[in-house]
C-alpha cells in the first residue's frame, strides 16, 4: 500500500519533469500521451488501493510510514506518508479527475501555444496535490499546500498574454499566502505547545495532555483552551484561502481565468477541497469554539456566494461562486460535526462540479470553434446570453449538464442529494442540540441552517437559470449557433463518466435506498473522537443523536426548497412568467450588489491595496529621498560643513597665530636695522653707551 | 598541505592577482581565464577542506596558530568550523562564478580582475581568521578593492556609490576597532584570540566602561560595526545605491558574500564573547529583524528599478536572518545560518538575472518591458525558479530556512514572529509583480528581437539553481555541516545567561 | 712721581685719547693709531700694578706680550688698510660700510 501511494505521489512528478525539459521535442509527436497514460496509470493504482480499503472493510484502517527529514540534533522533522481510509478516497478522486481531465484536455487545449507546458504543470499539480493527500504533518501538508498554489498559479495564467489572465494568477497566489499565514502561525504554536507537527501526535499528545501543561508559555501565560481555539482558527485560515471561503473567497472567480480543464481539476474539484481536506484533518483537536467560527464562516460563505451567482452571465463566473458556495457547504458542515457529510460533499461535488465544468467547456470549446469559424473575436464565448437552444446541438453535454445540476442542486437519485442533506440535517442538529460554542452561546446557531437551506433553494435557482439560458429557449445568436456542434469523443467520454459518478449508487453501494446515504462509504468513513480535553468540544455521541432525530424534518425541508427554486427558474427562465429584467429593476440595489458581487474586490482594491501601496510608496520614498538624502547624507553635509569651518579656523586661529608673531618680529628686525649702520665706530659708540650704563647701573 | 591548506585557500587569489599584473594587457582571454582557473581552484580546494572537515564536532578545525606579533600577543590564527565552513563554500563558489559573469565588463580587465582577486582573499580571510587582529585586517582589505571595483567599474552614479559604500563601512569599521581594543585591554592577558576571549565572556560584563557596563558597550561598538554590513535598519541605505551602481559580479558578490559578514561577525565574536549582552540586546535585535523584513520588503515593492528592487529584496531576506539568530534556539539559530547561505545562492542568482537583462535592454525598468517570457522562454524560466526560491517556495532552499527562523523564533518572540510572517505574503506581492510586469502581457515590440540568455550566463546560473533546488528538496547536507556548532553556541550564550540569572 | 694713582691717570689720559682718536677720525691710519695709544694706555696699567701692587713681574710680562701683538696687529691691519685703498682709492671708513645691507 505505502509503494503504491509512492508510485500516486512521484509519477506525476515524472509528468511533469518530462514535459518540462522534452515536451517541447514531443509534441508533435504526441508527447501529452505520456501524461496521459502516467496519470491512467495513477487512476489504476488509486482503484487497487480503494479495493484493498473496501476488502479490508475496517473503518479505523490507518498506516503511516515516516522518514528523518531534516535533524538539527535537538530539533527534528520528518516526513511522512499517512493513509487511511479518507486518503484513499481522496487520492481516488484526485486520480479521477487528474485523469479524466488529461485525456479532455488533449482535445480542448489542442494547437495552443503552450502545449507541453500545459501538460507539465498538471502534472505537478497532481503531485502537490497528492503529497496533500499523503501528508502526515501539517509541515508536509504546508510544503505540498504551496506547491498546489504554485501549479495552481502556474495554470491560472496560462495564457499570460492576456493582463487578466497575469493579474488572476497573482491574486490567487496572494490571496492563498494571506491565508497561509494564518496556518503557519496556528502551525508554529501547534509545534512550540507539543514539539510536533505530526497528526497523530498532535491528536495524542492533546489527548494526553501535553497541550494543557505546556500551553502557559506562550502569550504570556494564556489559557490553554483558548490557545487551542486560536490554533485551530489559524491553521483553518488556510483552508480559508485554499477553500477560497469568506473573506478570501476573491480569487476563485478570478482564476476562471485559466483554461477550463484547469478550472475543474483545481478550482472546482480538487485543489480548493484542500482546504476542507486539511479541516478534516484537523478535525479531532477543535473546539467548540474553533468549530463555531469554522461552521459560521462556511455557512455564511455558502449563502454569500450563492446569492452573487444568480445575477452571473458568464456561465463559468456562475459555476466559480457555485463552487464556492459548495466548499462553504462542506466547511459548515464540518464546523457543525458533521463530519462524514462534510467530507461526502468533498467527493460527490468533486464529480459533479467535475462534470459541470468540464460540461462548460464543452460549450464554450464549441462556442469558440464557431466564433472562430465566423473570425470574430469580440463576442464572448463564455457568456451565456449568447447561447441559448444548445440542446439540439449538443445533446451529450446537455444530458450531463443535465444529471449534475440536478446532483448539485439536490434532487433525489443523484449523489448530491445525499451528502447534501445530510449536511443540512448536520446543521439542524447542531443548532438543535450543541450548546457549546459561541454561536450557541449568542444564540446565533439557527442561522446555520437558515444559511443551509437558503442556500440550497439558491443553488437550484441559478443552476437551472444557467441551463435554461444556454439549452433552452431560442438561439440567442443564430449565426454562432449555426457552427456549434458536438465536441470530439475525447471530451464527451470523461463527461460521461463523471455523469455516471454523480448517481447516488455510487456511494450508496451495496445498498440502493435513494434517500438514504447509508452504504460503503458511510461505512468507510465515520468521524473520530475528539481529542480535546482542555475545555468543551465536539461531543459525537451527543451530535449523533441529534443527528438521528434531525434526518427526517431536513430531508423535507431540502426537497421543498429546492423544488421551489427550480419552480421560481421554470417560471423566469423557461416559460418567462416573470421578466427577469423587471424583477431585477424591483429589486433594485440587491440585485445591483449581487452583480458586482457585493463590491468586495472593490473594498480589497481601493479599502487596503491600494492604500497598502500607496504605504509601499511612501515608505520607498522616504528611505532615499528623505531618510538617506537628509539624515545619512546630512552627515555626510554636516561632516563637510564642519569641516570647512574647522578649515577656515585653522587658517585664522592656529595659523593667524603664528603669522602673527612673525609680523612682530619683522617689524622689530625693520625697526632694529637703522642701527646697523655699518660703521665701526657707530658700534662703538654703542660700546661705550653701555658701559656707560652699566657703570651707571652698577654704581647707582 | 592539509595543515596550511586555509592559509592556501586565502591566500590564492592574492598570488592569483599578482599573476595577472604581469599579464600584458592586450592578452584579455589569458586573463579572464586566469581568473576563473585561480577561482575555481580556490573552489576546488574549498571543497577538499569541506571533505576533510569532521561534521560531527563543534571544535576548531585545520587550525593554524602561529605567533604574529608577540610583543602584542597578536597571533596569525585560522581555522573552521561548522559556521565558517558553509560561508568558505559559499565565497568560492560565488567568487568562481562570478568571474563569469564580469565577462562584460568594458574596461580595464587587468585591473579589475587583480582587484577581483584581492577582494576574494579579504573575504576568505575575513570567514577562517580566529584572531580578531587578523580578522579586522582581512576585513578592511575587503573595503579597498571594492571601493575600486564599484567606483571604477559601475554605473552612472558610481563615485557617489562608491565613496557612500566606503564612507558608511570605514564609519562602521572605526567602531569595530574600538569594540576591538577595549576587549583586548579588558581581557587578562591581553590577546586578540577570539576563543580566549569567549572564554573571558563573564569578565566583560564585569568591567565599566565609559560609566557603563563594558559589556554592553562593547557589543553596541561591534553591534555597529557589524549592523552597517548586514545591513540592519536604519544603516542599510548604502545598500540599494551600491548595488544598483555596482556593476553585476560585483553586486553578486556584495549581496552573496558580503552581506554575510556582518552576521557572521554577530555570530563569531558578539555573541560568544559577549554572551550576556546578546542576552540583553536579543529582543532589540529581534525587532531590528522585524523591520528588515517588513521595511525591506514594502521598500521593495515601491521600486520601479528592478536592481533596487532585488536590493531591497536582500534588507528583508536579512531579515529573516537577525530574527532566527536572535532567537538563540537551536532551529532559530541554524535556520539563520542556512538562510545567510540560501540567501547567498537566491540573491546571486537573482543579480545575476539582473544583470543578463541590463546588458541586453541597457535598462532595468520594471514597467519598461512585458511579455518577454515568449522570446526569451528559458531566461523568464530561470528567473522564475529564482524568484519563487526568493519568495520561499517550498521546495527550494529558501523556504526552509525561513520556516527554520519562524519555528525558532515563535516561543522567544511570539508576537514578533507573528508580524514577521506578513513578510512571507509581502515577499510574494513584489517578486510576482515584478514578474508579471517584465515577463506576462502583451510583448512589448521594442523587445520582439530579445536575445537569449547565452550558455555562459547559464553556466554561472544553472550551479546555482541546482543548490537551491538541493537544498530545498534534502538540506541535511548544509543543516549537519553547521548544526554541531551552532547548537553549542546556543547552548554556551544560554548557559552564561542562567549563570548571570538572566 | 711714585704714587699710582698718577700713572692710572696718565693713563686715563692716554685711553681717552686713543679712544677719541678711534671714534672721531674717519682716517683708517688714525684709527689705528689711537687703537696704538688704547693699547699702551693698558700697558701703562699693567707695568703700574705689577710695581706698586704685586711686586713682581707678571704686568711687565703681559706688557711685553701686548706690545708684541700691537705689532702684529699693526701689520694685519695696515694689510687690511692697503687693501683698502687698492680697492677704493682711499681709506675713509665712512664709506667701508659693506657689511650693512
Amino acid at each position: 500500500m505505502i509503494k503504491l501511494a509512492l508510485f500516486i505521489l512521484f509519477l506525476p512528478l515524472l509528468s511533469f519533469v518530462f514535459q518540462i525539459f522534452f515536451g517541447r521535442r514531443f509534441e508533435d509527436k504526441k508527447g501529452e500521451w505520456v501524461s496521459v497514460g502516467i496519470h491512467f496509470g495513477t487512476l489504476i493504482m488509486s482503484l487497487v488501493m480503494l479495493g484493498i480499503m473496501l476488502s479490508r472493510n475496517d473503518p479505523n484502517f490507518s498506516l503511516e510510514v515516516h522518514q528523518s527529514w531534516l535533524d538539527l540534533g535537538l530539533f527534528k522533522i520528518d516526513l511522512g506518508i499517512f493513509i487511511d481510509n479518507i486518503t484513499v478516497i481522496t487520492l481516488n478522486v484526485v486520480a479521477i479527475i487528474s485523469s479524466l481531465v488529461h485525456l479532455y484536455s488533449t482535445a480542448y487545449m489542442a494547437g495552443d501555444v503552450r502545449y507541453s507546458r500545459y501538460f507539465g504543470f498538471l502534472g505537478l499539480f497532481t503531485f502537490s496535490m497528492n503529497g496533500v493527500v499523503l501528508a502526515n504533518s501539517l509541515f508536509m501538508i504546508y510544503i505540498f499546500w504551496e506547491l498546489v498554489g504554485l501549479s495552481s498559479y502556474l495554470l491560472i495564467g496560462h495564457w499570460w498574454e492576456k493582463d487578466s489572465a497575469a493579474d488572476a494568477g497573482r491574486k490567487a497566489f496572494i490571496t492563498n499566502r494571506i491565508g497561509d499565514i494564518g496556518m503557519f502561525t496556528g502551525m508554529l504554536i501547534i509545534a512550540t505547545v507539543l514539539g510536533t507537527f505530526n497528526f497523530q501526535v498532535i491528536a495524542e499528545r492533546i489527548h494526553d495532555g501535553v497541550w494543557a501543561a505546556n500551553a502557559g508559555m506562550l502569550f504570556g501565560g494564556i489559557e490553554p483552551h483558548k490557545l487551542l481555539t486560536i490554533a485551530g482558527v489559524l491553521v483553518f485560515m488556510g483552508a480559508v484561502g485554499k477553500s477560497a471561503q469568506f473573506p478570501l473567497h476573491v480569487w476563485l472567480p478570478d482564476a476562471m481565468e485559466g483554461p477550463t480543464p484547469v478550472s475543474s481539476l483545481i478550482h472546482a474539484a480538487t485543489m480548493v477541497a484542500a482546504g476542507v481536506y486539511l479541516t478534516v484533518r484537523i478535525f479531532p483537536f477543535l473546539t467548540a469554539d474553533a468549530m463555531a467560527t469554522i461552521a459560521f464562516i462556511g455557512g455564511f460563505t455558502a449563502m454569500y456566494a450563492a446569492t452573487i451567482a444568480i445575477t452571473q452571465n458568464d456561465i463559468k463566473k456562475v459555476l466559480a461562486y457555485s463552487t464556492v458556495s459548495q466548499l462553504g457547504y462542506m466547511i459548515m458542515a464540518l464546523g457543525t460535526g458533521a463530519y462524514v457529510a462534510g467530507f461526502f460533499h468533498l467527493v460527490t461535488h468533486a464529480m459533479f462540479k467535475g462534470a459541470l465544468f468540464l460540461a462548460s467547456g464543452s460549450v464554450i470549446h464549441a462556442m469558440h470553434h464557431s466564433l472562430h469559424h465566423l473570425d470574430d473575436h469580440e463576442t464572448d464565448p463564455q457568456d451565456m446570453r449568447n447561447m441559448g437552444g444548445l440542446r439540439s446541438k449538443m445533446p451529450i453535454t446537455f444530458g450531463v449538464f443535465m444529471v449534475t445540476t440536478a446532483a448539485i442542486s439536490g434532487i433525489p437519485l443523484f449523489s448530491g442529494f445525499l451528502s447534501k442533506d445530510a449536511i443540512l440535517a448536520g446543521t439542524w442538529a447542531y443548532a438543535a442540540n450543541v450548546h457549546d460554542g459561541w454561536l450557541a452561546h449568542l444564540h446565533l446557531a439557527w442561522i446555520l441552517p437558515v444559511f443551509g437551506f437558503g442556500a440550497a433553494a439558491i443553488t437550484a435557482f441559478y443552476m437551472f437559470r444557467l441551463i435554461f439560458m444556454t439549452f433552452y429557449g431560442e438561439a440567442q445568436k443564430p449565426e454562432i449557433f449555426k457552427y456549434i456542434k458536438e465536441s470530439p469523443k475525447a471530451m464527451t467520454i470523461p463527461l460521461i463518466i463523471l455523469a455516471i459518478l454523480s448517481m447516488f449508487f455510487m456511494f450508496t453501494l451495496p445498498s440502493v435506498n435513494p434517500i438514504s446515504d447509508q452504504g460503503w462509504f458511510t461505512h468507510m468513513v465515520q468521524a473520530p473522537e475528539s481529542v480535546v480535553t482542555t475545555g468543551p468540544a465536539f461531543d459525537l455521541e451527543h451530535f449523533e443523536h441529534g443527528l438521528h432525530k434531525a434526518h427526517v424534518p431536513a430531508m423535507a425541508i431540502s426537497l421543498i426548497v429546492a423544488g421551489l427554486g427550480i419552480l421560481l427558474s421554470v417560471l423566469v427562465y423557461l416559460l418567462k412568467k416573470i421578466s427577469a429584467e423587471n424583477l431585477a429593476i424591483k429589486l433594485g440595489a440587491l440585485y445591483r450588489g449581487s452583480f458586482n458581487k457585493w463590491y468586495m474586490d472593490e473594498f480589497y482594491v481601493n479599502g487596503i491595496i491600494r492604500p497598502f501601496l500607496r504605504g509601499c510608496e511612501a515608505v520607498g520614498r522616504f528611505d532615499m529621498d528623505f531618510y538617506d538624502h537628509y539624515f545619512i547624507n546630512g552627515w555626510g553635509r554636516n561632516t563637510k560643513r564642519a569641516s570647512r569651518g574647522v578649515g577656515l579656523a585653522d587658517d585664522l586661529i592656529v595659523d593667524g597665530a603664528v603669522n602673527f608673531l612673525g609680523i612682530i618680529f619683522q617689524w622689530l628686525g625693520w625697526t632694529l636695522k637703522f642701527v646697523q649702520t655699518g660703521k665701526i665706530q657707530n658700534y662703538l659708540i654703542f660700546v661705550l653707551i653701555g658701559a656707560a650704563l652699566l657703570f651707571v647701573v652698577n654704581v647707582f | 598541505m592539509e595543515n596550511h591548506l586555509l592559509s592556501i585557500v586565502t591566500f590564492l587569489p592574492i598570488f592569483g592577482a599578482l599573476v595577472i599584473i604581469f599579464i600584458p594587457k592586450e592578452k584579455l582571454d589569458f586573463i579572464r581565464w586566469g581568473a576563473a582557473a585561480i577561482t575555481g581552484l580556490q573552489l576546488i580546494l574549498a571543497i577538499w577542506v569541506l571533505k576533510i572537515f569532521d561534521f560531527s564536532s563543534a571544535e576548531m578545525q585545520l587550525v593554524e596558530h602561529y605567533a604574529w606579533i608577540p610583543d602584542f600577543n597578536i597571533e596569525y590564527f585560522m581555522g573552521i568550523d561548522g559556521l565558517s565552513a558553509p560561508m568558505i563554500l559559499l565565497t568560492s563558489l560565488l567568487s568562481f562564478l562570478a568571474v563569469f559573469s564580469s565577462w562584460n565588463i568594458e574596461k580595464a580587465h587587468k585591473g579589475y580582475f587583480a582587484l577581483f582577486l584581492l577582494l576574494d582573499a579579504g573575504m576568505m580571510g575575513v570567514f577562517v581568521s580566529l584572531d580578531f587582529f587578523l580578522f579586522y585586517i582581512f576585513w578592511e582589505v575587503m573595503l579597498l578593492p571594492m571601493y575600486f571595483l564599484i567606483g571604477i567599474w559601475g554605473g552612472p552614479q558610481r563615485e557617489y556609490a562608491a565613496i557612500k559604500f566606503f564612507l558608511y563601512t570605514l564609519f562602521g569599521s572605526v567602531l569595530l576597532l574600538l569594540g576591538m581594543l577595549a576587549l583586548y585591554f579588558i581581557s587578562e592577558p591581553h590577546t586578540f584570540n577570539m576563543l580566549i576571549l569567549a572564554e573571558q565572556s563573564s569578565e566583560f560584563g564585569k568591567n565599566v566602561l565609559l560609566g557603563m557596563n563594558a559589556g554592553k558597550v562593547i557589543f553596541m561598538l561591534l553591534f555597529v560595526g557589524f549592523a552597517i554590513k548586514v545591513p540592519i535598519f536604519p544603516f542599510h541605505t548604502w545598500l540599494p545605491l551600491a548595488h544598483v551602481e555596482a556593476p553585476t559580479a560585483i553586486s553578486v558578490i556584495l549581496a552573496g558574500v558580503l552581506l554575510k559578514m556582518g552576521t557572521y561577525g554577530f555570530l563569531r565574536i558578539s555573541f560568544p564573547v559577549l554572551k550576556d549582552a546578546t542576552l540583553w540586546f536579543a529582543l532589540p535585535l529581534a525587532i531590528l529583524g522585524l523591520i528588515n523584513i517588513i521595511y525591506g520588503a514594502m521598500a521593495a515593492m515601491a521600486q520601479r528599478d528592478l536592481k533596487k528592487m532585488v536590493a531591497y529584496s536582500s534588507v528583508s531576506h536579512m531579515g529573516f536572518v537577525l530574527l532566527g539568530m536572535a532567537a538563540l534556539t537551536p532551529a532559530g539559530m541554524n535556520g539563520a545560518v542556512f538562510q545567510m547561505f540560501n540567501h547567498g545562492t537566491i540573491s546571486a542568482m537573482l543579480f545575476m538575472l539582473v544583470g543578463v537583462v541590463y546588458d541586453r535592454a541597457h535598462h532595468r525598468d520594471i514597467d519598461g518591458f512585458g511579455g518577454i517570457a515568449k522570446v526569451v522562454p528559458i531566461y523568464a524560466g530561470v528567473t522564475a525558479l529564482a524568484f519563487f526560491a526568493g519568495l520561499g517556495l517550498p521546495g527550494l532552499s529558501g523556504f526552509i530556512s525561513e520556516a527554520l527562523c519562524f519555528i525558532g523564533a515563535f516561543p522567544v518572540f511570539t508576537w514578533i514572529t507573528i508580524f514577521a510572517t506578513l513578510g512571507i505574503v509581502l515577499n510574494a506581492a513584489y517578486f510576482l509583480w515584478a514578474y508579471q510586469r517584465i515577463f506576462m502581457g502583451e510583448l512589448n515590440s521594442k523587445y520582439e528581437k530579445l536575445e537569449e540568455i547565452n550558455n555562459r550566463e547559464l553556466f554561472a546560473l544553472v550551479p546555482l539553481a541546482i543548490i537551491t533546488f538541493f537544498l530545498g528538496v534534502y538540506p541535511t547536507p548544509m543543516l549537519n555541516l553547521m548544526s554541531s556548532t551552532l547548537n553549542h553556541l546556543v547552548e554556551t550564550v544560554k548557559t552564561a545567561g542562567m549563570v548571570a540569572g538572566l | 712721581m711714585d704714587h699710582l694713582s698718577s700713572y692710572l691717570v696718565l693713563s686715563a689720559i692716554l685711553f681717552s685719547l686713543g679712544l677719541y682718536t678711534v671714534v672721531t677720525r674717519r682716517n683708517a691710519v688714525a684709527i689705528l693709531m689711537g687703537v696704538e695709544l688704547i693699547l699702551n694706555a693698558a700697558n701703562i696699567n699693567f707695568v703700574a700694578f705689577s710695581k706698586f701692587v704685586t711686586h713682581n713681574l707678571d704686568g711687565h710680562l703681559i706688557s711685553v706680550f701686548i706690545i708684541m701683538l700691537a705689532a702684529a696687529e699693526a701689520a694685519v691691519a695696515l694689510a687690511i688698510v692697503l687693501n683698502l685703498y687698492n680697492d677704493r682709492g682711499h681709506i675713509n671708513v665712512d664709506e667701508a660700510n659693506a657689511l650693512k645691507q
